[in-house]
């Protein structure tokens, strides 16, 4: 397939990986973290990580929208859904994340709430028009990218002069994130990344510039990167070379779709109608100042958050779950005591095992235990039956 | 009283039991089915079976939209119980047919239903020889449902079980993953895609038939539909007490679903089939295997996509065409797209 094919060709993985494997030092080692779970989730699909010398470590990030929601947030959104006039939007990936009791909005549908799995926002301005009756609330989560749909979802609410749709904002920022693991380990005067592997599709909603404080404050190198395979082999090689020179640039890899000013448009109509929360928690991270936005109090007809009385209850996590060490790059998923018993996707405690773009569900789902000899003649074998049936 | 087949609708007076059933039945459902032993009338039908292993099999058929492109809940209804007979290497005999209809549901579209069914079942020449219709209130079905059972007999000498799994062995499938699941995704109401995609529902009683006749020793066969390849291949995987080594360039898969799958944040190893087949053999036999399939027009892009291999945990694997290796998970339910 276009653009798919080219970005997955394992001959030029191969090339890519001799480079790298010649650039990176064998005497040191090389502590990269990829931000997104979108990268978690492509490095470990392709198991790209197989292809690189021992001597590269890849961490995970925070950058699962999914993940880093507290439960506190679930669980108002659960309430919200089983109100018998609402109806609750949600993204796919959101229905099955454990609340308190191990409540979840799938739970809550089988409860007979009204959830509606929506693949695109704009669904949401079609239900509001078809159920004039019922009360619409668009659960809205994610990083930038996911934002500026948000901020259609309201623009449009207000044209169409929609009155039973409101927008439960969940949205969080990219750069607090990375402010929140790389301060704490800056005061401690430790090396917790020697590069960052930093995020396409935000990054294309804010261009490149936000990071170049980041990498400066922080003396990290950090390349914008894009979600194939390729991309991350590509971005590795750079954040390899730079740390060998002992620079500390931002570099843009996705060049094909991220460029240093970000889509203004976007940018326009996001701060059209949003403002900044003075502090927000993320599972797994914690409270974190400016780290979050609300809808602003001009459209505060549209937000759930004032419309609905939520009661904020204190869901915590399980105390042995190790998520924010696996989160800010502290530990592996393996590491952790309830890994694969009993924490698992079908049973999730911790926030990392809760999407597939968690590290924890990658490495659930990926990894687990691979120990397979003469695979390479296996499927070289393969590939003559194949071609000489044809 | 003829039925008003144009602009009737189902209603709950066609499960009672009294005239309006019968009139249902001889005027909708007999015409479509028409054979001897339908024709009977009876609670039940008496067939004579030759030989003497039976295979039975029962599926229930729910689907969302009713009509999709490259079938309908009719003709699925029929390749889904036919397939789960024939992945025994059985020749099917008979089919049943139970309905249970939602009260509104317009009655052209349930003939459109039923003429579909009939025809599917006519190609596999497995008669529909018995049956049953419920009707059930307004807003407490979701316009059809179809449940059917097949009956089929395989021949003396045929024993496919996945206890024959060993090392060692090969594992083949006839054709493209996930065009299935791909095109029902696709065609829902939400969703806004233009494909030329269509759903691979069809019955593989004749490609099976070659394929047994061909390799009399094939260890097992399935038909992977809902939960994909994925699941079908945990499934064996468990059953045999082996692991699997899949090799990711070797797996057919569409473009098309390729990219309504990549849009979506899903994967076609998890995406049903209603007309493919996966069938391991051991490895002397592959190669003419493989051709015999990919000389029936069902199996024209079948592949040899791996190999059983001894593994203690019973993983299926898969060699990336990117240079790595993966497991390929038993995903707990249907996976979910995800938001960014």
């Amino acid at each position: 397939m276009k653009y798919v094919n080219e970005f997955r060709d394992g001959k030029k993985a191969e090339q890519l990986a001799k480079l790298i494997a010649t650039e990176a030092k064998p005497e040191r080692e090389y502590r990269l973290m990829e931000f997104c779970g979108g990268h978690t989730h492509t490095i470990f699909r392709y198991g790209i990580d197989d292809l690189l010398p021992s001597n590269i470590k890849m961490l995970h990030g925070p950058g699962c929208p999914v993940c880093v929601l507290p439960m506190k947030r679930i669980d108002a959104a659960i309430e919200l859904a089983l109100s018998p006039n609402n109806i609750l939007c949600s993204y796919g990936d959101m229905l099955r994340i454990p609340g308190r009791a191990r409540m979840s909005l799938q739970k809550a549908k089988s409860k007979g709430a009204d959830v509606r799995m929506i693949y695109s926002p704009a669904e949401v301005i079609t239900i509001a028009e078809n159920e004039p009756d019922k009360k619409i609330i668009f659960f809205a989560v994610g990083f930038e990218t996911t934002t500026p749909p948000t901020a259609v979802v309201l623009d449009q609410a207000i044209k169409s002069g929609l009155k039973n749709l409101f927008v439960f904002c969940n949205h969080v920022l990219t750069p607090p994130a990375i402010t929140g693991i790389l301060e704490p380990a800056k005061q401690k005067n430790i090396t917790l990344l020697d590069g960052l592997i930093g995020p396409g599709h935000v990054s294309v909603v804010t261009g490149t510039l936000p990071y170049e404080k980041l990498a400066n404050t922080y003396q990290t190198p950090i390349t914008i990167t894009g979600f194939e395979p390729l991309d991350i082999l590509q971005s590795i090689y750079m954040l390899i070379k730079q740390i060998n020179a002992g620079t500390c640039r931002v570099e843009n890899q996705y060049t094909r779709a991220v460029n240093i000013q970000g889509n203004t448009k976007a940018q326009a109509l996001m701060s059209k109608y949003f403002e900044l929360r003075d502090s927000f928690e993320w599972r797994g991270l914690g409270e974190m100042p400016y780290s979050a936005i609300k809808i602003k109090s001009k459209y505060a007809h549209l937000d759930a958050e004032k419309h609905f009385t939520l009661v904020e209850r204190t869901g915590t996590d399980n105390k042995a779950c190790e998520c924010p060490a696996v989160l800010t790059g502290q530990k592996s998923p393996t590491a952790c005591k309830l890994f694969n018993n009993p924490c698992t996707p079908e049973n999730p405690l911790g926030s990392c095992m809760v999407s597939s773009e968690g590290a924890c569900a990658a490495y659930y789902t990926y990894r687990r235990n691979i120990k397979i000899k003469n695979v390479d003649s296996t499927n070289n074998q393969l590939r003559s039956a194949n071609k000489h049936a044809s | 009283m003829p039925l008003d087949i144009k602009s009737g609708t189902i209603e709950l007076a066609h499960g009672s039991g009294g005239r309006a059933m019968s009139q249902l039945i001889d005027q909708l459902f007999l015409p479509a089915f028409n054979n001897k032993y339908l024709n009977q009338k009876n609670d039940q039908a008496l067939v004579t079976i030759p030989g003497q292993r039976i295979v039975i099999a029962t599926d229930s058929h729910v689907v969302s939209p009713l009509f999709f492109p490259g079938g309908d809940i009719g003709s699925l209804s029929v390749h889904g119980t036919i397939n789960d007979v024939v992945m025994s290497g059985a020749k099917p005999l008979f089919l049943t047919a139970g309905f249970i209809l939602e009260e509104g549901f317009p009655l052209a579209e349930l003939q459109r239903i039923v003429l579909s069914m009939a025809e599917a079942a006519k190609n596999c020449q497995t008669p529909i020889v018995t049956g049953d219709t419920k009707v059930v209130e307004k807003g407490h079905g979701d316009g059809v449902y179809i449940n059917t059972t097949g009956i089929g007999v395989v021949s003396n000498g045929l024993s496919l079980s996945p206890t024959n799994i060993q090392a060692g062995d090969k594992i083949l499938i006839s054709g493209t993953i996930g065009d299935h699941g791909t095109t029902i995704l696709a065609s829902r109401q939400n969703m806004n895609f233009c494909s030329d995609l269509v759903s691979d529902s069809q019955a593989l009683h004749d490609l099976v038939s070659v394929m047994v006749e061909a390799v009399p020793n094939i260890r097992c066969m399935r038909d992977p539909t809902r939960g994909g390849l994925g699941a079908t291949l945990n499934e064996l995987s468990q059953s045999a007490k082996v692991g699997m080594m899949l090799d990711e360039t070797a797996i057919p898969v569409k473009e098309t679903v390729t990219a309504i799958t990549e849009l979506l944040g899903l994967d076609p190893m998890y995406m049903a089939n209603e007309g493919k087949l996966v069938c391991i053999c051991p490895p002397q036999h592959s190669k003419s295997l493989l051709a015999v399939m990919r000389s029936h027009l069902k199996g024209r892009e079948a592949a040899i996509i791996g190999e059983v291999i001894e593994d203690e945990h019973q993983f299926v694997l898969l060699k990336t065409g990117f240079g790595g290796k993966r497991i390929i998970d038993w995903r707990y339910s249907d996976p979910l797209p995800r938001i960014c």
